[in-house]
């Protein structure tokens, strides 16, 4: 009796711990986004000042932001990332769906050639082959376009099928065998039985490939140039924080922040099942 | 079947061994062996294969070849012109250029030579049909399998023509590019560059200049980066996550969503925050300086090695809940049998989570500690975000005390243009990254048991 009762005491006291602890987390994890949400609403401009909390607090930031087209055009690169983020995922996807089906499923001479192939591409860093790249794109005549960055996001996507193609590989193959006694061809039975079966790994797909758009700044940057017309969102808002333009759009730029962080984490968050799902279903599978 | 996959794997030889006189003749003249057996559609799409390339080749690409060993000749500059009497202003050679269209050459003889085994082995193929009395496919049929038995290549046929073009072709030119001294004194069209075979590599790994004394120290760093930030990621991720995973812990939803909430935001936004909030002026100092706490502003990103430890703790910032989140429902998953046992024998809750639950969730998520590990070798965003690679030093050639190899070899690309120094280092990176992989990647199951669940 004297035991349960102190291994009662014991949990409790555990209990309250894990809430201690969770609640000093959250605060931590928490403190940069409030402050940059309090920021962009902050009254007072410039980049820095000696007090955290704003002195006063107004709108007046996002309405700059929007609608003054001085420097910077705030709507115009929220458009162009998303022209440039649809039409990209729609390639991606379409890629690497087909490479992972492929891969999964069928059985052809070149297909461990190709596999290891492509992972052997992957270990290169990404940035090694960007000056080419640019050179190619100038060589096509379309830098500065946004053509060349949905070509660039899209491009090479062939390669990232690893995970989808661990997904299909939990599919039974003995579904497209019964489809194709049946007299299906490969193309439907890609349309009709694997893909329906594939919601995750098809929704994580879509929401990489197009999230990617909204967080390069790189190869955008590399690009773009100084042609702002065409500007994504985030190569616009670290443009901002250049040295001659932090001082006057430090608050404007957090606006911006909080403008495109509310959508991307909403659209994240209702989907990070599919998240999960699709990268432990195939890359974390023991 | 075994004489068929023979003939498959040497085409050529086959044709002049036993090949018919249409087969033979499809050695020179492509798809002729199709024309004769009135496959007029395929045959004259390899004919005409064929006259593109030769065409291409005549016009450009013997040319290109040649150029490919030189890099080119003549400088740009002027040249005297015997018969203006004056100087005149020569156009010269674009390295750069010439060292492009030579890979594109390469790349298109390359494909041209597999179209033509391809005639070959369709000219075999009709051949053995005939002999058997088999009916000859027409060009409907064909295009049919392309949906059917050959539907891989229907589907692989525009991403790899992607991959070959915006990966490949770059990589192979950058690969090139590391074995050429295209740095920031050889520029075209200005200037010339030409093949220095391993000496950029030398430089690098193995002489007494700036360059090599930046490398290894940036290396040292790359790897204790890649290490910290892999190893405490995951253990502050899957701490976490138990944490969150206890029973007696209510509203799980709402502290997940509250981590998560990190990661959903675009990291390029929150890396930015931090930076400026972790300056000298910045929020953080500022704050702390109200409460109290210190007087002289703490030097977050300005002293090399309180930049170092700032960046492995921000970058749990992110990791800790990227790695909470995926390993939630491995932890969930466990037997939860063997905790029962292991409560019966009176083991208690450390021992457990040493004896069970690490080996576990280590056994389920060895590939994905890899990727994290490779992937923080080549961690762009964090580093050059937060603290661009500073602060700078003297000591080190365009690099900071926290760069990367990564963001040195950005650098290197954007700032101070020298190419070749860049290449060599991505080709070092990837020899890093390859190596770890093999060592590690090919034993696990996941790689070799891939049928086990079909």
């Amino acid at each position: 009796m004297k035991k349960t009762s102190s291994m009662s005491r014991n949990n409790k006291i555990r209990d309250i711990a894990s809430y201690i602890t969770l609640i000093i987390l959250s605060i931590i994890w928490l403190i940069p986004i409030f402050w940059v949400v309090m920021t962009s609403f902050r009254e007072e401009s410039g980049s820095y000042t000696s007090y955290f909390f704003p002195k006063g607090l107004t709108l007046n930031n996002y309405v700059k932001l929007l609608t003054d087209n001085s420097q910077f055009y705030f709507l115009k690169w929220f458009g162009n990332t998303l022209f440039v983020a649809v039409f990209s995922c729609l390639i991606s996807t379409f890629f690497v769906l087909s490479v992972s089906y492929v891969m999964s499923r069928m059985r052809f001479k070149m297909r461990k050639p190709l596999m290891n192939i492509s992972m052997i591409l992957g270990m290169f860093p990404g940035f090694m082959s960007m000056i080419a790249v640019y050179y190619i794109l100038k060589g096509l005549g379309i830098t500065q376009s946004l053509i060349a960055l949905i070509m660039v996001y899209s491009g090479g996507a062939g390669t990232g099928f690893f995970i989808a193609k661990g997904f299909f590989d939990t599919i039974p193959k003995a579904l497209d065998e019964a489809a194709y006694l049946d007299g299906a061809s490969r193309a439907y039975i890609f349309w009709n039985i694997t893909l329906p079966l594939s919601k995750p790994i098809v929704v994580y797909t879509v929401l990489t490939a197009f999230l990617s758009p909204w967080m390069d700044f790189i190869f955008a940057s590399v690009i773009m140039g100084d042609n702002y017309n065409n500007y994504t969102v985030a190569l616009g808002l670290f443009k901002m924080l250049e040295r001659e333009f932090i001082n006057d759009y430090y608050t404007q730029f957090a606006a911006g922040c909080v403008l495109i962080s509310i959508p991307i984490a909403a659209l994240f968050i209702s989907l990070q099942k599919y998240y999960v799902e699709g990268v432990s279903g195939g890359a974390v599978k023991g | 079947m075994n004489k068929k996959k023979k003939t498959f794997r040497f085409a050529t030889v086959e044709v002049v061994k036993n090949g018919d006189l249409w087969a033979k003749l499809s050695l020179i003249v492509m798809g002729l062996a199709n024309l004769k057996r009135k496959q007029i559609v395929k045959g004259l799409l390899f004919l005409l294969a064929e006259a593109a390339f030769l065409f291409y080749m005549v016009e450009y690409g013997v040319s290109a070849l040649k150029n490919m060993l030189t890099l080119g000749t003549k400088t740009q500059g002027w040249v005297f012109d015997e018969e203006l009497g004056i100087d005149v202003l020569q156009q010269g050679d674009n390295s750069m250029l010439l060292l492009l269209y030579g890979v594109l050459a390469l790349f298109l003889t390359v494909f041209f030579v597999l179209v033509w085994r391809g005639n070959l082995k369709s000219a075999l193929e009709l051949q053995e049909m005939e002999e058997k009395g088999k009916p000859i496919p027409k060009f409907r049929d064909d295009v049919h399998t392309y949906f059917d038995a050959k539907f891989n290549r229907t589907l692989l046929a525009l991403p790899i023509v992607g991959v070959l073009a915006f990966t490949v072709l770059p990589l192979v030119y950058m690969i090139l590019v590391a074995f050429t001294n295209y740095d920031n004194a050889h520029q075209p069209p200005g200037n010339l560059f030409t093949w220095i075979g391993l000496d950029n590599f030398r430089t690098i790994l193995a002489s007494g200049s700036t360059i090599s004394k930046t490398f290894w120290p940036v290396l040292g760093w790359t790897i204790i980066w890649a290490i910290f930030a892999t190893a405490l990621n995951y253990i502050g991720g899957i701490l976490l996550a138990l944490l969150i995973n206890r029973k007696s812990v209510k509203f799980k939803g709402l502290w997940r969503t509250i981590f998560v909430l990190s990661i959903a935001i675009p990291s390029f936004v929150s890396l930015l925050v931090m930076k400026t909030m972790l300056q000298p002026d910045g929020a953080i100092n500022v704050l702390l300086k109200n409460m109290g706490l210190i007087t002289e502003s703490i030097p977050f990103l300005t002293n090399a090695t309180m930049a170092r430890v700032t960046i492995i703790v921000v970058n749990l910032w992110i990791g800790i809940p990227y790695t909470m989140l995926i390993t939630s429902g491995i932890l969930l998953n466990i037997p939860a049998d063997l905790y029962e046992a292991a409560r019966v024998d009176g083991a208690n809750a450390r021992v457990m989570f040493r004896k069970i639950t690490m080996p576990y969730v280590l056994f389920v998520t060895t590939p994905y500690l890899i990727t994290q590990f490779i992937g923080n070798i080549n961690n762009f965003n964090v580093i050059y975000l937060l603290s661009g690679g500073g602060p700078s030093t003297l000591d080190y050639y365009q690099a900071g005390k926290t760069d990367l190899l990564v963001t040195w070899l950005y650098k290197l690309t954007v700032s101070s243009k020298d190419y070749c120094y860049a290449s060599a280092i991505g080709i070092i990176v990837f020899v890093i990254s390859a190596v770890v992989s093999l060592l590690t990647y090919r034993r696990t199951s996941a790689y070799n048991n891939e049928e086990a669940f079909q």
